[in-house]
């Protein structure tokens, strides 16, 4: 997909919780397609700390009002610099970067889909914290196409859990924290919904303990699965070469790599590959996980 | 409009601006964002004989105004460059300059003598000062004996223009220059990364996966000029300077202290736009200045 270098221009940060915004952006033209899964780069003007750009998740696509969301949370100097964005501001972005999640049905813009896995059930996303931020365009994508996503959401307290009115605009949202304060108190993959259900496939987005936790349980329950990683990144191209994974399997054609669920792997040679570039999203058979 | 051509030996560059090994990938990368046949001239990702997985992850931290990265030379080696990647860069209508690297003076022979077959690729960057790798690299860039060895064995294979590509992590670099000049050398480029390290004090642990890394963008630039500066002075064959170069005024530096040509490496991974940014912008201060070419200013500095 081509890639663009945009001026965006800020049209609303909102505060979600102490350490979560939700920014707004738009543009003078109609914004790029963009795959639910990609991400952008973020340049942070003005900060003497931070010197690379930011990568952010695509949390939605707003087509009608031309708008971008990215969900962030303000970690560090550069999140917090653009959580003090306001309306009118100008951001820096290149995108749309990555791959994307696997879809059943193509978008624009998407090479070669995954067969329609009929009868395997259906989607359940998985989210950890601010990890939920991709799954929300990903929902809406597939609640379109015709599908009927789960979410399934985990956070520490209810305090950081996000967005939920817009998620269960595209499906059925379940819920965990780690001390009870909302929905089952426990882990995602401690969630009922797990022994009540057969899913088809997972699409997981959260913290690494907690992706590797939903990995080990996909893989028991012989459920294909995909994670997004967030391996720290300088370019965003694949030019430089600091983002690697190790993985299994050759590096994949591009055909193949859009239909990641069933490529079997044409070799145990494990290779470095950039996440930002053939990532980041992984099928979790590729992962030494 | 002042004119912007500049020779390094025996090849010409239409803009004195290229972009550093290692940060451009083999351009391909960048050709949505950037009209590649505008820049001066591109040098791709450092190629060794055999295929490289490079280090470990973490590769890259990020430091106050720069960065850190050990990636150590990850590569498919040259053959699959040859075949795979040679075929798809060879017409870009810009100046393909290909990194070599090795582990041994024959090495980087054979791998230059692999690359001088290819009609499209004009020049080689020699790199004999990786600081990311334990066999070679900078092994050879850090004594005048290691430094000429490597030249001259690959001056034999390798007829096209030879840029050395210099470590700073020297004590006299202009001594590795003069060494490197006299073993046939066509060009030095200088500086690599200079040697660095990163803590988190949180986890009390290295931040990259070897301990240390190269240390790139506008932190080490006052480093790199004073290196030019002195390089110049000390040889006769046209330098190629680069080191934090983020906008036109720098690259100027650079040339005022000598160089005749520039490479942007770190700055490629903020704005992937720079290197035409910077090319503007020395067209735009040369006419301010009333200068008819970009030669005028190479070397002004007594």
């Amino acid at each position: 997909m081509k890639k663009y270098v945009l001026d965006l221009t800020v049209r609303s940060v909102e505060r979600l919780h102490e350490r979560y915004v939700l920014i707004r952006l738009t543009h003078r033209e109609p914004l790029p397609a963009m795959l639910p899964g990609q991400f952008v780069e973020v340049r942070v003007d003005g900060s003497p700390s931070t010197f690379l750009r930011r990568p952010i998740s695509i949390n939605f696509v707003d087509k009608e009002q031309n708008e971008l969301w990215l969900l962030v949370a303000t970690v560090g100097d550069g999140t917090r610099w653009m959580a003090s964005l306001k309306a009118g501001d100008t951001l820096n972005c290149m995108l749309p970067l990555g791959n994307g999640w696997t879809l059943s049905r193509p978008m624009e813009g998407s090479s070669t889909p995954l067969p329609h896995r009929e009868g395997q059930g259906e989607s359940l996303l998985i989210g950890g914290g601010v990890g939920v931020a991709p799954l929300l365009y990903l929902g809406k994508q597939l609640k379109e196409s015709g599908a009927e996503p789960t979410f399934l959401l985990g956070a520490r307290t209810k305090n950081d859990l996000l967005m939920l009115g817009e998620f269960e605009k595209y499906g059925r949202v379940f819920v965990t924290t780690e001390d009870g304060s909302e929905g089952e108190r426990g882990f995602v993959t401690n969630h009922s919904v797990l022994q009540q259900e057969r899913f088809g496939l997972i699409q997981c987005c959260g913290p690494t303990p907690m992706m590797k936790a939903v990995a080990r349980y996909a893989r028991e329950k012989g459920i294909c699965c995909e994670v997004s990683l967030e391996n720290l990144m300088a370019c965003g191209l694949g030019a430089c070469l600091c983002c690697v994974e190790k993985v299994k399997g050759l590096p994949l054609t591009p055909s193949k790599e859009r239909g990641d669920l069933d490529v079997s792997l044409e070799s145990n040679e494990l290779v470095n590959v950039c996440v930002c570039k053939e990532g980041p999203v992984f099928n979790v058979n590729r992962l030494l996980w | 409009m002042a004119k912007l051509e500049v020779n390094i030996g025996a090849l010409k560059l239409k803009n004195p601006v290229m972009t550093a090994s290692g940060t451009f990938g083999y351009g391909l990368e960048f050709q949505d964002l950037v009209p590649l046949e505008e820049i001066g001239g591109i040098i791709v990702k450092g190629t060794t004989l055999k295929p490289r997985e490079g280090n470990d992850y973490p590769r890259m931290a990020e430091t106050a105004m720069g960065m850190l990265n050990c990636v150590g030379l990850q590569n498919k080696g040259v053959d699959y460059f040859c075949e795979h990647i040679y075929p798809q860069i060879k017409d870009i209508d810009t100046n393909m300059i290909v990194n070599v690297s090795g582990s041994s003076p024959d090495d980087y022979a054979e791998c230059a003598a692999r690359v001088d077959a290819l009609d499209g690729i004009p020049a080689i960057e020699l790199n004999i000062s990786c600081p990311n790798v334990k066999d070679g690299g900078m092994a050879f860039g850090v004594t005048c004996a290691g430094a000429e060895s490597v030249v001259k064995a690959v001056r034999e294979r390798y007829h096209k223009t030879l840029i050395v590509k210099l470590s700073p992590n020297v004590t006299n670099i202009a001594e590795i220059a003069r060494a490197v000049e006299a073993a046939g050398a066509d060009s030095v480029s200088l500086i690599n990364t200079l040697m660095g390290m990163a803590i988190d004090i949180e986890k009390r642990r290295k931040k990259l996966s070897i301990g240390t890394g190269g240390l790139s963008g506008p932190c080490v630039k006052p480093v790199a000029v004073r290196m030019v500066y002195q390089v110049a002075k000390a040889v006769k064959i046209p330098v190629v300077g680069l080191g934090g170069i983020m906008t036109a005024e720098d690259a100027i530096e650079f040339m005022m202290a000598g160089a005749t040509a520039i490479e942007i490496g770190t700055a490629n991974f903020i704005d992937p736009t720079v290197t035409i940014k910077v090319r503007d912008g020395i067209n735009e201060w040369l006419d301010r200045h009333g200068c008819q070419s970009v030669k005028d200013i190479i070397g002004v500095i007594e």
